[in-house]
């Protein structure tokens, strides 16, 4: 296969612009609500706990905890059938929301510390994740 | 008022269950909906209340037109993936209960075999997964298969459930399978051909994944005392609720991904019916994915959390097991209609009509619904 097939793209709104923005400048946003404070992923509209509308953000350390993972071994999308098999990680952050990225490493497990890392894909930026305390 | 014993379900159908449909979706829908309201004995007309199962077939207007229903009353769109159908188990008796109508139809058809609807694309044009597809789908994060392999591997790991158990599953539905004339996987398979099938999203093998199919499958649901004059020995809806996790948001999102909305939902639709796990003599189990039996068994109640490994071991979900499960072969080994093909089975083996696969004296049952990464529904009937 010389031609490889495309992503899915990312479709941003109005809500997500500055978190994909975030990603693209290397730093992972999260929503923190301009009234409580209370932070939350994925970008949505109110604060679950005060339901303002008014929203901040402040960028995460990166770092956390596995709390899930899979490694895909059949392509769903043809954009991803070059990558497999591939590692998808659900981590836990230290500021408390939940992330999704790919992982990078030996096989994954649950309570692994963790930090993340972008990385540039032709149609957008990845957040991708891998073992803390090794060596870059 | 309440809903314990207001409804029976009268009537079932179900299209052949096949892959390569040439008839489109709308097609089997119609084609089950007519056998489920011959098998009510009523007349098409007769129907008064539509409950449409689904964005991909057709809708109530659709039925009025064809089915000349001079009156339609009440019609709803539930739109909660898998399910759907038992959340309008739920509707369907409410407005029975009080009178709006007399007879409802919850109906389904689907062609996955276009190509254009196939689990992975299907999703994404749902609304409800507009998180998944936003932040998920670019990583990768595509299918079912994917999106629920997260809770499986935290269930393995936090209670030790294994590949074995998983394969448990599995095993029963195809062997209820094997005795189903209109079931797409009849050959038997063993814990071995389950571990040896090729890993699709870890810890999912092929033979933990539901299968995509064509087909369409409805039932009528009548007011009891309409019901007395049905054809059939009527079968009552005698606990029914609904239930939805803590947030809607993608699974890689939610607190506590092992326990979902059935979890809520359970200790509402056993007090209603006034019966326990324990009372329950054949169950039918949205099996999307086999880990997904085992969690609903615990959220249910017939074991406690992390138990669900173990529990379904030794054949208990076999014929002649303690709780005889999918007796059709589910959407494992049957076909994959969003469940409504449970619904029918239970109705079949309450009225004593479950052929080969028959649980003895069955009386009461239960049947559940799952989709939508984490909504829930279940129904108990029980046989007059
Ligand atoms: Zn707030």
């Amino acid at each position: 296969m010389s031609e490889r097939a495309a992503k899915p793209e990312v479709v941003e709104s109005a809500l997500s612009a500055t978190y994909w923005q975030g990603l693209r400048e290397g730093r992972l946003l999260l929503q923190a609500c301009g009234v409580c404070g209370a932070l939350r992923h994925y970008p949505r509209l109110l604060c679950t706990a005060c339901f303002s509308d008014v929203v901040t953000w402040r960028a995460a350390s990166g770092r956390g905890h596995i709390h899930s993972w899979t490694v895909a071994h059949h392509a769903f999308h043809v954009g991803f059938r070059d990558e497999l098999p591939y590692t998808l990680v659900t981590v836990d952050l230290e500021e408390g929301p939940r992330a999704l990225g790919r992982w990078q490493g030996e096989t994954p497990r649950i309570g692994m510390a963790v930090r993340a890392r972008f990385e540039t894909a032709p149609a957008a930026v990845e957040l991708w994740f891998e073992q803390d305390g090794l060596a870059r | 008022m309440g809903l314990k014993d207001a409804a029976c379900v009268t009537g079932i159908g179900e299209t052949a269950y096949v892959r390569g449909s040439r008839k489109s979706a709308f097609e089997l829908q119609v084609e089950a909906s007519l056998k489920a309201i011959n098998d009510a004995g009523i007349h098409p007309s007769d129907i008064d209340g539509v409950i449409p199962i689904g964005i991909v077939s057709g809708i109530a207007e659709d039925f009025v037109d064809n089915f000349g229903i001079r009156d339609l009353r009440y019609s709803a769109l539930i739109p909660h993936g898998g399910a759907s159908p038992v959340m309008a188990l739920q509707a369907a008796a409410t407005v029975l209960a009080t009178g709006v109508c007399r007879h409802v139809l919850i109906t389904f058809g689907r062609n996955v075999s276009a190509g254009s609807n196939k689990a992975g694309a299907r999703i994404h044009n749902m609304p409800q997964f507009h998180y998944v597809t936003e932040f998920e789908h670019p990583l990768g994060n595509s299918a079912p298969a994917q999106i629920y392999a997260p809770m499986a591997r935290r269930h393995m790991e936090l209670y030790g459930t294994t590949v074995e158990h998983f394969g448990a599953v599995a095993v029963a539905c195809r062997a209820h399978a094997a005795l189903n004339d209109n079931a797409i996987m009849r050959t038997p398979i063993t814990l071995e051909d389950h571990r040896n099938s090729r890993m699709i999203a870890d810890p999912f093998r092929l033979l933990d994944c539901s299968l995509e199919s064509d087909g369409g499958a409805a039932v009528v649901v009548s007011a009891a005392d309409v019901a007395a004059d049905g054809r059939h020995r009527r079968v009552f809806i005698a606990g029914v609720a609904v239930g939805h996790p803590d947030s809607p948001v993608s699974i890689t999102q939610r607190p506590d991904m092992t326990s979902l909305g059935i979890a809520k939902a359970a200790p509402r639709a056993f007090a209603m019916a006034g019966v326990t796990p324990a009372d329950i003599q054949v169950a039918e189990i949205y099996d999307c994915f086999t880990y997904a039996v085992i969690r609903q068994l615990e959220d249910l109640g017939f074991c406690k959390k992390g138990e669900g490994g173990p529990f379904v071991a030794d054949g208990r979900l076999r014929l002649g097991g303690a709780l005889p499960t999918n007796t059709h072969g589910g959407l494992l080994s049957q076909a994959h209609v969003w469940g409504l093909n449970h619904i029918v089975e239970l109705v079949r083996q309450l009225r004593g009509d479950g052929g080969r696969a028959q649980v003895a004296g069955a009386e009461l049952g239960l049947v559940t619904g799952y989709g939508d990464l984490g909504d829930g529904a279940l129904a108990i009937m029980r046989r007059a």
